[in-house]
């Protein structure tokens, strides 16, 4: 789960780092109470889960609260990426000596949490690390003790030789370790990470990305999720616990398995057509998740032919054709449907479902072919 | 001959009473798997099924049954201490098929997990199984038929349907390993394919990936320098949007790493062959036998 920049910030506040002071706002009118109270030169950035707000004219700075009001009023509804902006952040413009990046990830190669940290602040870090990467200094950490001291004074030593900001830094890097921890993340970082003239260190801008794993344990974390910021459909799918993520094509697909969903995808692909969803309807059996599925699947107008392919394991084909049978009886499905199952009670899903003038396939290429050819307009095969 | 598990396997299932962990302890008894022992807090001094012993601790059912390794179906907010107490027991064998694992309690447990000397497999996988002798998780025992080809996979049940597509046309298996979909999992592909090449009874080796991270990349560059056996290999995700997560916790291509040309090309570098789709798998392994 992405959080929001103002959520970042509060967290980091929260443990203890230098925020610049700021609020977020909904309206025009609040963002100018907020621009009012703050004094002087603001800047006012979206809330939005989508990186690239700069370029897209998403980040603006005011000069008095009217403008403030005025700039927050262009980009509030602003489309990024597809996603609406409904908040802003309205915070003073701060005055910068330098900025830098630090971060902390799960590093999958490692298998521990790295710190990065890097002087080429301000801009995205993959394009550093692509680009220059003898910018980017890196300290393991063993998950069992944290972040050391040595290494968090090691790594604000390569950002500035300055004792004083140094330690400011390390002191920083500490309570973003522990801030990532507590929150259960899988990516904190503060970027830019600035400096001020007056030899001050504090945190401009953050990203949190919080492990959805953790969400059960961390009620207070699961409760910054803002479902007004995601497709409304995918929101519908978490809810019946499915994972859907909307594509562009028109083979709408319901699977059981990532993998497996995602080699479904491939497949339709390879067969000269275009996947309109990754759908897992996920291990367990239950014809409840197969109508929401369908529902979710026949509310996107792009959608011209269905396609199961369901390898019963854990979950039983005969549950995912009860789904179908009940799904078709409730609402109309109006595109075909092509079945490929195969698995557990296999059999008893081909009979409830010849019992209602369907049929079911075994080979998934057979599937795939056939649901191509009907979202095309041809005839089945 | 066969990796990790054989006939010599000796199993205690943890939340052996629990739902999934008492109906896979069924299917593994079934299948033949020598299941020596349950674990259940409060529930020792009772037996699974009128057979099985059932202990409080794995401690008791290490020293009293004699169990070589543990398969674990506990709720994922409990998986990391299973897999703790499961490695404190001098369990050598560790298949976690819980889902949903915190990412940050496997970067304690597995470190932890190293240092006892044991190997971790998962967690959030199907499990192993070598066919006719022992399986050791939940992948559905009639698709697999005993035979030369070894099979390591990151899916589910894409791996079922490789498995299924090699058993029908008559190419069987030594051993399947389903490692996981999680960023951090403790059986590698590597640790796979160098078990693999090391066994006399593996004359080939299939491998299924999917996009996101680089343990593809790693695992062609061992094939190149270290394999001599012949390997097949396949990556789901090639129509995946990068930025989101399909699925699985460490499918997500981030950047412009981790996608499937990226991995496809890196087997293509390795003298890997590459499956364009599943169903490849049989043509591919069979003429490389």
């Amino acid at each position: 789960m992405n959080l929001h920049e103002y959520q970042a910030r509060e967290l980091l506040r929260r443990a203890g780092i230098p925020v610049s002071s700021g609020d977020v706002a909904t309206t025009p009118k609040e963002a100018k109470a907020v621009a009012e109270r703050l004094g002087g030169r603001v800047v006012v950035k979206a809330q939005v889960h989508a990186g690239g707000r700069g370029k897209a004219g998403g980040v603006k700075l005011a000069d008095t609260p009217e403008q403030a009001e005025k700039v927050a009023g262009q980009i509030l509804g602003m489309r990024i990426k597809g996603l609406t902006v409904q908040k802003v952040l309205v915070a003073p413009a701060a005055e910068i000596a330098s900025e830098s990046y630090v971060g902390v990830i799960v590093d999958r190669a490692s298998q521990s949490p790295v710190f990065m940290v890097s002087p080429a602040g301000g801009i995205d870090i993959e394009e550093v690390a692509a680009k220059t990467p003898e910018q980017i200094f890196r300290a393991r950490v063993d998950a069992r003790y944290g972040l050391l001291p040595h290494q968090a004074l090691g790594l604000a030593f390569a950002l500035f030789a300055d004792v004083n900001l140094a330690r400011q830094t390390a002191d920083i890097l500490q309570k973003l370790y522990r801030a990532f921890v507590d929150a259960g993340a899988s990516l904190a970082e503060i970027n830019p990470l600035v400096t001020t003239p007056n030899g001050g260190v504090i945190a401009l801008d953050s990203k949190i990305v919080v492990d959805d794993n953790e969400l059960e344990r961390r009620s207070a974390i699961a409760a910054l999720r803002d479902v007004s910021a995601e497709n409304p459909a995918e929101v519908q799918a978490r809810e019946a616990n499915l994972t859907y993520i909307k594509l562009d094509g028109n083979v709408g697909c319901v699977v059981n398995g990532a993998g497996l969903a995602m080699a479904t995808m491939d497949l339709v692909k390879y067969y000269g057509g275009e996947p309109a969803n990754f759908l897992d309807i996920g291990g367990s059996s239950n014809p409840d998740k197969v109508v929401t599925a369908l529902q979710i699947i026949t509310a996107d107008p792009n959608v011209h032919a269905i396609l199961f392919n369901i390898f019963g394991g854990i979950t039983r084909c005969d549950d995912v054709a009860n789904g179908i049978v009940t799904a078709t009886r409730r609402f109309k499905v109006g595109r075909p449907i092509v079945i490929r199952l195969t698995g557990t009670n296999e059999k008893e899903a081909v009979e409830i479902l010849r019992g209602v003038g369907m049929a079911a396939l075994t080979d998934m290429d057979e599937a795939v072919k056939q649901a191509v050819a009907l979202a095309k307009g041809g005839k089945a095969a | 001959m066969s990796i990790f598990i054989d006939r010599g396997t000796r199993l205690v299932v943890q939340g052996i009473t629990g739902r999934d962990g008492s109906f896979h302890s069924r299917q593994m008894i079934a299948y033949g798997t020598t299941v020596v022992a349950g674990v259940t807090p409060g529930k020792g001094g009772q037996r699974f099924d009128d057979t099985v012993p059932i202990f409080n601790t794995v401690a008791e059912a290490v020293a009293q049954a004699g169990a070589n390794a543990s398969v674990i179906y506990v709720p994922a907010r409990f998986a990391a201490d299973a897999v703790f107490e499961a490695a404190d027991a001098g369990v050598k064998l560790i298949v976690c098929i819980s889902e949903g694992v915190p990412v940050l309690d496997m970067t304690r447990a597995y470190p932890y997990v190293k240092e006892k000397g044991a190997r971790l497999v998962g967690p959030n996988c199907p499990g192993l199984i070598s066919p006719g002798q022992a399986k050791v998780g939940i992948i559905p025992g009639q698709i697999c038929a005993p035979g030369p080809v070894g099979v390591v996979s990151r899916s589910g049940t894409l791996t079922y349907e490789v498995v299924y597509q090699l058993t029908r046309a008559g190419l069987g298996q030594t051993t399947c390993v389903g490692i996981g979909g999680d960023p951090i999992i403790g059986t590698d592909f590597i640790d796979c394919l160098e078990a693999f090449e090391a066994d006399p009874a593996t004359k080939a080796v299939v491998m299924i990936g999917e996009i996101g991270g680089t343990d593809e990349q790693n695992a062609a560059e061992y094939v190149k320098a270290k394999m001599k056996k012949p390997v097949v290999g396949f990556i789901a995700g090639q129509t995946a949007p990068p930025g989101r997560r399909m699925g699985h916790a460490g499918a997500i291509i981030s950047g412009s790493s981790g996608t499937a040309p990226e991995k496809m090309a890196a087997f293509e570098k390795a003298g890997i062959a590459v499956m364009k789709r599943p169903a490849d798998v049989v043509e591919l392994t069979r003429t490389r036998l």
